[in-house]
């Protein structure tokens, strides 16, 4: 199965390339749009700001293809960090600007109620399951993930939220509608956990 | 709960491992590809890569290490040494490191930092200061390995970085880098204190109890460490089970 991660300028694909060629997993670089009718599996990477993302995904043309692969060619996509988030209708990370609208929701920066708490959220922190999911077979509640964020999804409704997280407050850190997957922490460089939740996705097979 | 992490960091000149005693008499300490290994073995919170050498040799960092090192990591991967420029961060960034360490340069070029942050996200710009405490007791910041002072209070030069656009402080107190005789923690409390960004704190770690110190009374939000692993029997799983016993929130790991 070939996995193609997308290579839209914004941020570290080398780590999550990395990691699924440890599981075995056939990857390569969505370099154009046009390259990602060729993925079998879709990843969303990213770091860096929302609007400076989205501005990349337009000029590149790449959201008519992603909805496509996503709506009539049914593949799974998982998006990962900035790439979660950019799966929300919008976000205010550098003005406020149009997501992929692929979930309903708004990304805004995390306000955290202990002024005393440092940003970004930066480390390992526990992720407590909301609802079932594919995505955290085998992997038990509460597991630590390796987190770095500033901004965090706030969806519309509560029925495409699988996990959320403690920090000065709770906020959403998984995201599923039908086969889109988002997650605010990076499985790529969260060890054995993060490796399974990566194989989890490899595994998943859409209704 | 957020953890508090434990971070291993390796040393590396010319082609292998080296810890010293006050950034000098550096001794050998093996090859770093299976010191990484180990590491993940044992499942370390994340790793920190400094090239010692680079900087003062003026090498260009060594992006085909790199590229080896990070497809054998699984945590977090933060690479320093010889930084000078954007495209050496980019190049960095794209041989799999997930964080790069700015020491030098943020001095001699201070925009380096703010135009690294905006293009790459401030998660992956971390800011190394090296501070000796001199025998008046006030403290300096140096760069070049230590080599250079530049005058500078580490309390400002920090709230500096941080308005620069630094994510991360890697604090170094480099009297006490490899003494094993506890963190400076007046000047990890001086800094932690002061900014709003997670600060790890560095130099001196020779027991666990100095983690829980660090932590406790410095108010670190990590601890880094390098001779406690080279030279003793500590093991980063009993380092995790000692602050966790001192009531310091530190992360499971997944058998």
């Amino acid at each position: 199965m070939a996995i193609g991660i997308i290579n839209y300028g914004m941020g570290n694909i080398a780590s999550i390339k990395n990691a699924f060629e440890a599981l075995g997993a056939d990857t390569f670089l969505v370099e154009t749009p046009e390259m990602l009718k060729d993925a079998e599996r879709i990843i969303l990477p990213g770091v860096g700001a929302f609007s400076a993302a989205m501005q990349h995904l337009n000029e590149e043309k790449w959201i008519p293809a992603i909805q496509h692969a996503v709506y009539e060619q049914k593949r799974p996509l998982l998006g990962i960090c900035l790439g979660m988030q950019l799966l929300l209708t919008s976000g205010d990370e550098g003005g406020t600007c149009a997501g992929l609208g692929l979930i309903d929701g708004e990304v805004k920066h995390l306000q955290l109620s202990d002024p005393a708490l440092r940003i970004p959220h930066m480390g390992w922190n526990e992720v407590d399951y909301t609802a079932e999911s594919p995505l955290f077979k085998g992997i038990p509640d509460q597991s630590d993930f390796y987190f770095v964020h500033s901004y965090a999804a706030v969806t519309k409704s509560d029925d495409d939220v699988i996990a959320r997280t403690q920090y000065g407050g709770d906020f959403v850190v998984a995201i599923a509608r039908d086969h889109v997957f988002g997650v605010q922490f990076h499985p790529e460089k969260s060890s054995t956990a993060g490796r399974k939740l990566l194989q989890n996705f490899l595994e998943y097979m859409p209704c | 709960m957020l953890k508090t992490r434990i971070i291993p960091t390796l040393l590396w000149k010319d082609f292998g491992l080296v810890k010293g005693e006050a950034f000098d008499s550096w001794r050998r300490v093996g090859a770093v590809l299976p010191a990484i290994r180990v590491y993940n073995r044992r499942d370390v919170d994340e790793l920190i890569l400094v090239d010692i050498t680079a900087t003062p040799e003026g090498n260009e960092p060594d992006y085909v290490s790199v590229q080896d090192f990070a497809l054998d990591c699984m945590v977090p991967l933060t690479v320093g040494g010889g930084i000078r420029n954007i495209d050496q961060i980019r190049q960095l960034l794209s041989a799999g490191a997930d964080k790069v360490s700015i020491n030098t340069a943020a001095y001699d070029h201070p925009e380096l930092i703010t135009e690294a942050s905006d293009r790459f996200g401030v998660q992956c710009i971390v800011s190394s200061i090296d501070v000796k405490r001199h025998e008046d007791g006030h403290l300096s910041c140096h760069s070049h390995s230590g080599q250079t002072d530049r005058g500078l209070d580490p309390v400002e030069w920090a709230k500096k970085c941080v308005e620069l656009g630094a994510g991360e402080i890697l604090l170094t107190s480099v009297d006490r880098d490899g003494m094993m005789n506890g963190y400076d923690i007046d000047l990890v409390k001086q800094v932690s204190s002061a900014v709003n960004i997670p600060v790890i704190a560095s130099g001196g770690a020779g027991n666990y109890q100095h983690l829980i110190e660090a932590v406790k009374d410095g108010g670190a939000s990590a601890v880094a460490l390098a001779s406690i692993f080279h030279f003793t029997e500590a093991t980063p799983a009993e380092a995790r089970s000692a602050m966790k016993e001192a009531g310091i929130p530190v992360r499971k790991t997944l058998k």
